[in-house]
């Protein structure tokens, strides 16, 4: 169907295209190069040239005039001065076992000192005596005549208390892994990261511009599901995959939540889908383990296998900064690529040399210290558990717990009524206090911290006035 | 306000008429003079305070052009030094050579390798080589003069050994220009002090119970100094940017720099998620082209008009030895309605009539730059930064800053020193060390410039960089100066560009006329066996000429 050419027709085309070709031989060139780049010009406008947008363009007057309607916000928005961080308590003197608050002394289960070296006479010594040989500060960067010898002693010796090759210190213990992460996690890498981590650690994360792949707070099965679908969309980019980095970012024991990680389980899924990982153990350095060694002591787990063991001096050691021990090949790293250390003043040698003496303590004392801190934190738990009405949150040989009302109740207001009531009892607590932006923001909740030097009637004390505080609350 | 530039030659001179918060004659003359006067009568050396007609010298800063050949030769040197990385890398490759540096635990293990070879091939070839000019451990206070740890390395760098002696050199690196870098005196015997009334640390946040009586004194005193209603304190200087950027902006606002910002400046820009972009260095005109063209176009994308904009500077930037041009700064902040934030990491204590920083140097109204930020560790030989202000950014700070709610507070000696070296700084002795560091400063910078060599930055500033291209010979200045009894601070790529390695002197007043001469006569000495007379706009010669 259609048209049919006869036998005419195609011959009457064959010969106007003969004639065609015919002219096209007897043109002037100059005339067929104009008419193929005529050609060429349309082709190119209707396939490549996109659409420009129409510039504005403005006359010198109206610029003027944006310039001067231009009305910036102001650099703060209005501060509510009942704000709690405007209005915190002012101390006087050693903030040890008891610390002082307008001249009336109460007991401390607020601080992070665990261990209570803080005021200790030994550590308080060696650091006086560092000040007489050193002065105060160290003026300068690791790189450039900051480094002591004293700051080597201390990354040797933190490095033969874990059994690891190399350490390596910082100046401020927020730095410490916030420095770390971006370090070795580039743009293109993959972080697995459990979701009840502290502030610091996600600030790393950000900062390190990953792929970030959050699990279920201590969720072994949620993190297995993540491994399971990242390896599935690794075998569709096999060459890619070959030089993406994995890393997981956990905490020992979490500051947050007081509850340990499931380490062993973690370890064996690490050399199934070859990831690295990267251990923070701010609390349970110094608290957890037969020698104080922490969550891998605990297991009884090779500290080899875990790449890089990040921690702070600022708990249990009663000093200031932080460190990280690991195998010389991942520590040395860091002496390169980790901003915090080397864009920053090294820390002051007295505070190297509280830790160390911190250190020495840690190491002659070898268990009865650590076995002491891990009985005391199970007798209150047992005692806090005993008390109806709160929920204790946290590993029974833990020694921060988290206190929270129960569920209708657990309101910010309450747990700080409770703060002030226990405060004219002479108990110091504090609630948690936490910016709004974290990624995910724990229930309000206070924070109890177990000091090694209390003794059993202190503890009950303690819970004597939490269940009077809760009484009181909720009538 | 009359400013004449001439951009060509990079020297750049503004004229200013005085204003009337500029201190008078009188007043000048009642401060501690005469002592130093006579010192630079004996050595012919006139100093510029005095007269008030030198306003104009204020800002006057110099960045020689480099020389071409310099630059040839620089390109060059980088060349041979990747050729025989790479020949190194393959005879490793191909085992002939022993792979040395440790070893990664799970490499047989099929994980993905932690380091890319080409990341590390710097490390690998070029800084191992010369790694012993960095990083190098000291044994003593580190004040004008200190204690190195020998070490020597038996395999070229890659390990070393310690013979337990120690060397004695001056101190020409460390950041100590007030010289309150002691082991003993008022500073020394109250933080000592302190450490008995308040122990070594306090082990928790200042949002908890963390704030010891202290830290209010400290705020209140430092607010008193700078002449600012309110203050706030952190303990770590790199971590008082990167922490507290995030909270002065956010998205939705932009954030103007400077391109030779400090690495900690950067990395609060980039937390705090606003959208940035960098001026050309310490050039005004590009700046306000900047701002107008911001203002008038908004969001480069959406149109959106700014919620703010704020621009990001140093008092003094410590790689290049230039100071912000302020007046100007202030001018077009207000013009534009834009806010300012200076950190004065190296120009606190250290500039200034009375230690008060790059506002004072300017004499500057301290309420016309938004957010004053500072650190303790150069002139106050301490630890930690702050940051200054209203009363209204500075409670706004407090309720919002990560370091605030999460950090661990200032220990009490950290604390005692600054508060004792501020209180010194207030008086007597703090004049002394000011003026001392001033002339000490003039003196050097002097000196290195007449001799011929290319000296960076402006001339009241005391962290002074002179250059030296060639990578190979910034080492052996290095190695040579260590041997003469001088310790120095040379840089080079990364933390500067590709051909302006350099070494950086940072003058302290604790410098004595003795140990600077010593030290010229080694710069001049070592300059000239390894050629480093770089100037054309200043004539070569011997110190001995001079």
């Amino acid at each position: 169907m259609g048209s049919s050419m006869t036998r005419g027709d195609i011959e009457n085309l064959a010969t106007d295209f003969y004639g065609l070709l015919e002219s096209f031989k007897h043109a002037p060139l100059y005339h067929i190069s104009f008419e193929i780049f005529l050609v060429l010009a349309v082709i190119w406008l209707v396939v490549f040239r996109k659409p420009r947008p129409i510039e504005k363009k403005l006359t010198e007057k109206e610029k003027q005039d944006l310039i001067d309607e231009w009305q910036p916000e102001p650099l703060v928005p209005s501060v509510d001065p009942n704000h709690p961080a405007l209005n915190v308590r002012v101390l006087d003197g050693i903030v040890g076992k008891t610390v002082e608050i307008d001249g009336k002394k109460s007991l401390n289960f607020a601080t992070f000192n665990f261990l209570n070296f803080v005021g200790n006479q030994r550590i308080a010594d060696k650091a006086i005596q560092a000040v007489q040989k050193y002065g105060v500060g160290s003026c300068g960067p690791r790189g450039f005549y900051g480094t002591i010898d004293i700051h080597l002693e201390l990354e040797e010796r933190l490095a033969r208390f874990f059994q690891c090759e190399e350490g390596i210190i910082y100046s401020y213990g927020f730095s410490t892994i916030a420095s770390i992460i971006p370090a070795y996690s580039k743009r293109n890498d993959i972080l697995f990261v459990d979701e009840g981590v502290h502030y610091a650690i996600q600030k790393g994360v950000e900062a390190s511009r990953s792929h970030v792949k959050w699990f279920r707070h201590n969720d072994i099965n949620d993190l297995e599901r993540l491994l399971a679908e990242q390896e599935v969309l690794d075998k569709k980019i096999p060459k890619k995959a070959r030089s993406i980095r994995r890393f997981l970012i956990i905490e020992g024991l979490y500051v947050n939540y007081g509850d340990i990680c499931p380490l062993p389980r973690m370890v064996e899924l690490k050399y199934k889908y070859k990831y690295r990982i990267f251990m923070d153990e701010s609390v349970s350095f110094g608290t957890i383990g037969q020698a104080g060694r922490g969550v891998t002591e605990y297991y009884g787990i090779d500290r080899q296998k875990i790449d890089l063991i990040s921690s702070t001096l600022e708990y249990a050691a009663g000093s200031i900064g932080g460190f990280a021990v690991g195998s010389s090949f991942v520590v040395d790293h860091q002496r390169l690529s980790a901003q915090g250390y080397c864009f920053s003043a090294s820390l002051p040698p007295l505070l190297a040399a509280a830790a160390i003496e911190a250190l020495n303590i840690m190491e002659e004392d070898n268990t009865l210290l650590f076995e002491t801190i891990m009985e005391k934190s199970k007798r209150l738990h047992k005692k806090l558990l005993s008390i109806k009405g709160y929920i204790i949150s946290g590993d029974e040989i833990s020694p921060l717990k988290h206190i929270r009302l129960t569920h209708a109740f657990n309101t910010i207001g309450r747990l700080e009524e409770i703060v002030q009531f226990a405060q004219t009892r002479d108990i110091t607590i504090t609630v948690a206090r936490y910016l709004n932006d974290e990624h995910l923001l724990p229930e309000p909740s206070i924070r109890l911290i177990l000091n090694v030097e209390m003794t059993d009637e202190e503890l009950e004390f303690l819970c004597a006035v939490l269940q009077e505080a809760l009484v009181k609350v909720t009538t | 306000m009359v400013a004449s530039s001439l951009q060509a030659g990079h020297v750049t001179t503004v004229h200013r008429h005085l204003t009337s918060k500029f201190h008078s004659n009188e007043e000048m003359g009642q401060t501690v003079f005469p002592l130093i006067d006579e010192n630079l009568k004996k050595n012919n050396y006139k100093i510029g305070i005095e007269n008030n007609n030198d306003d104009e010298n204020l800002q006057r800063e110099e960045f020689e052009e480099t020389p071409l050949y310099a630059a040839i030769l620089t390109y060059l040197s980088y060349a041979i030094l990747c050729l025989f990385g790479w020949l190194r890398d393959f005879l490793r490759q191909s085992h002939i050579e022993t792979k040395r540096g440790a070893v990664d635990p799970n490499a047989s293990l099929a994980f993905v390798p932690l380091y890319q070879s080409y990341e590390s091939f710097y490390t690998r070839n070029m800084y191992t080589r010369v790694r012993d000019i960095f990083n190098r451990p000291i044994a003593s206070v580190p004040g004008a003069q200190f204690e190195l740890t020998e070490r020597v390395s038996d395999d070229y760098n890659w390990t070393y050994r310690y013979t337990g002696k120690t060397i004695s050199a001056i101190n020409l690196g460390s950041y100590n220009y007030l010289g309150f870098a002691e082991k003993t005196g008022p500073c020394a015997t109250n933080a000592i002090n302190s450490i008995k009334t308040f122990g070594v640390a306090n082990c928790n946040t200042r949002t908890e119970i963390g704030t010891q009586r202290y830290h209010v004194e400290l705020e209140q005193l430092l607010a008193d100094f700078l002449h600012v209603e309110s203050s706030i304190a952190f303990g770590m200087g790199f971590a008082t940017n990167s922490l507290n950027l995030p909270v002065l902006a956010s998205k939705g606002d932009l954030i103007l720099s400077d391109e030779m910002n400090h690495v900690s400046l950067i990395l609060g820009i980039r937390l705090s998620g606003a959208s940035y972009q960098t001026f050309a260095h310490n050039d005004m005109k590009d700046l306000e082209k900047k701002l107008r063209a911001a203002i008038v176009h908004g969001h480069p994308r959406t149109n959106r008009p700014w919620k703010k904009i704020i621009i990001v500077v140093e008092g003094i930037y410590s790689m290049e030895g230039s100071i912000c041009r302020l007046p100007e700064l202030i001018e077009l902040k207000k013009k534009y309605k834009a806010y300012l934030y200076m950190d004065e990491a190296h120009s606190i204590g250290a500039m200034g009539k009375h230690g008060r920083g790059i506002v004072d140097y300017f004499g500057a109204d301290t309420n016309d730059v938004d957010i004053l930020m500072g650190t303790f560790t150069k002139s106050f030989a301490s630890a930690g930064g702050y940051i200054a202000g209203k009363k209204s950014l500075i409670d706004y700070i407090r309720m919002n800053s990560h370091a605030n709610t999460y950090a661990s507070s200032m220990p009490a000696p950290v604390v005692q020193q600054i508060i004792s070296s501020l209180r010194l700084l207030q008086g007597p002795e703090g004049k002394k060390r000011i003026y001392q560091l001033a002339d000490n400063t003039r003196y050097f910078r002097q000196k290195l410039v007449d001799m011929g060599f290319i000296v960076y930055g402006n001339k009241n500033s005391p962290v002074v960089p002179m250059l030296i291209y060639m990578p190979a010979r910034v080492t052996r200045f290095n190695r040579e100066m260590l041997r003469r009894g001088i310790a120095v601070v040379t840089v080079g790529f990364p933390a500067t560009k590709l051909l302006d390695a350099r070494v950086r002197f940072c003058i302290s007043a604790a410098h004595t006329r003795q140990m600077l001469d010593n030290a010229l006569i080694s710069i001049d000495e070592v300059g000239t066996e390894i050629s480093l007379r770089y100037s054309t706009r200043h004539k070569s010669r011997r110190l001995r000429e001079l």
